[in-house]
């Protein structure tokens, strides 16, 4: 029996989980492989729907489903923290005393966020990478009535980039139509040298912000929050009075790829090969989605275009046969919707050797992202996107 | 020429080749809130954004550009921390 275990239920680890089983369909059902996934909750979330929590009417229901109901019934689930990897003994232990043997091993841990490591965060920032943050995040823009509001970044990486541009360019439009538009000033905060770490879609981004008359700071890593004065500082020296404040809180790996030594504090991101997205030098390991240290989005994107590469790589080894080469390397592929406001947005398709060209923003990709929003539970995690893809 | 033939042996030495935009210059931010005041930070990086962004940064941020050093492939680029 060949055992092939996936931790983390998201994106990646569901898509790759039900990818594999197709594809090794014949060795699952004659009893020669199984393929486990363990996930801490057993709840997937589409996450990218917390921002429109906050900055829209999106139900927090509708963004969760039961694993078990998008996982192929070869598929087994386990439902468990885990505990620990143990590289020589090739086993998964879990929480509650348990463990797992793997043949091969699929790490689809994700990020995490990490409001706490910076002092006074959770009692003055606002932030929309939680259901229960999104909401309050909500309520807040409710109450406000006008005043300075500050958007920044407090960690770099962060899971999907565009989104704190896309918060403060859709708050500058919900305060002009609510009529508070003169009575607020809204600034956008930047950790590196300009609004977006790819200069393309920094040189579409820019000229919006100020058309917009939104401040954008460049060079502002945020580095206190003075709770007393409203004041978020940088450690650039920079200060910034805020009546609402929302940042993206630090992020970062899984604690137990730290505690395994599989993945390096102080980040814990996995040394990934950009290519065949094995960790570090294990022919049986691989990740993908925020998991990887690789330079691109953390977003659900990224894992959906990882996902085939790595379902290829591991049923090939299952079967004992060569990988096919076209589908089993990554080439970097990511695409993504950015909303500017007004009902407008973008694509940001791109890959590692190809820089995005966003087209102008339009009413057609901000309907595209809604759209991919409320098909996403029909299409994506069964691995159903190629129709979707092929027509963008 | 390196940091090495100019200063003393840099405090931390930060490899960043291989990562791109803005991989380099947060490795940097990261080493300079953990160090002390006068250390020096060499920055190795293969991005050609860096040798721009990090000078930008590091004036911006107020400490001192010791020098950017181009080698075969990489740039070097050392920082002496000043506050």
């Amino acid at each position: 029996m060949q055992n092939v275990v996936i931790l983390g239920g998201g994106v990646g680890g569901t898509l790759v989980a039900n990818l594999i089983s197709r594809k090794i369909k014949k060795q699952i059902d004659a009893g020669e492989a199984k393929v486990t996934v363990v996930d801490e909750t057993g709840q997937h979330v589409y996450q990218p729907g917390f921002m429109y929590i906050a900055m829209g009417n999106e139900d927090p229901k509708s963004l969760r489903k039961p694993e078990r109901q998008l996982l192929d019934d070869r598929v087994e689930l386990v439902i468990g923290e885990v505990a620990g990897i143990d590289e020589e003994a090739k086993t998964v232990s879990l929480a509650d005393d348990s463990a797992l043997d793997y043949d091969f091993l699929v790490l689809a841990t994700g990020s995490r966020i990490l409001p706490e490591a910076i002092e006074h965060f959770e009692q003055e920032a606002h932030h929309f990478y939680s259901e229960g943050a999104a909401l309050k995040l909500r309520h807040a823009l409710d109450a406000f009535t006008g005043g300075k509001v500050v958007v920044g970044i407090a960690g770099m990486p962060y899971k999907c980039p565009p989104a704190p541009l896309e918060v403060a360019l859709l708050i500058e439009a919900e305060l002009r139509e609510r009529g508070l538009r003169d009575q607020s000033e809204v600034h956008f905060c930047s950790p590196i040298a300009r609004a977006f770490t790819i200069e393309s879609v920094s040189e579409m981004v820019t000229p919006e912000l100020a058309k917009k008359d939104i401040e954008l700071h460049t060079f502002f890593n945020v580095e206190t929050i003075d709770s007393e004065r409203k004041v978020v500082e940088s450690l650039e020296g920079e200060e910034l009075e805020y009546d609402l404040l929302v940042l993206v809180p630090p992020h970062k790996g899984a604690q137990v790829l730290m505690d395994s030594g599989i993945a390096p504090a102080p980040g814990g991101w996995l040394p990934t090969d950009p290519k065949t997205l094995n960790v570090g030098d294990r022919p049986n390991v691989w990740a993908l989605g925020d998991a990887t240290n690789l330079p691109l989005s953390k977003a659900g994107s990224t894992a959906h275009f990882e996902a085939p590469v790595v379902a290829e790589r591991v049923s090939a080894m299952v079967q004992g046969r060569k990988p096919h080469a076209k589908e089993s390397i990554y080439t970097g592929k990511v695409m993504c919707f950015f909303e500017v406001g007004d009902g407008k947005g973008t694509l940001l398709r791109f890959d590692y050797e190809n820089p995005p060209k966003p087209p102008k923003p339009s009413r057609l990709w901000h309907v595209g992202k809604i759209f991919f929003n409320k098909t996403y539970y029909r299409i994506v995690p069964k691995g159903r996107g190629g129709t979707i893809e092929k027509r963008l | 020429m390196t940091a090495l033939d100019l200063e003393t042996t840099p405090t931390t030495t930060i490899d960043a080749r291989g990562s791109f935009c803005p991989g380099p210059l947060m490795e940097l931010i990261r080493a300079i809130r953990e160090g002390q005041v006068g250390d020096t930070l060499a920055v190795i990086s293969s991005d050609n954004g860096s040798k721009t962004d990090i000078p930008a940064w590091v004036e911006k941020a107020g400490h001192r550009l010791i020098g950017v050093f181009p080698h075969e492939g990489y740039d070097e680029i050392a920082v002496e921390k000043l506050k």
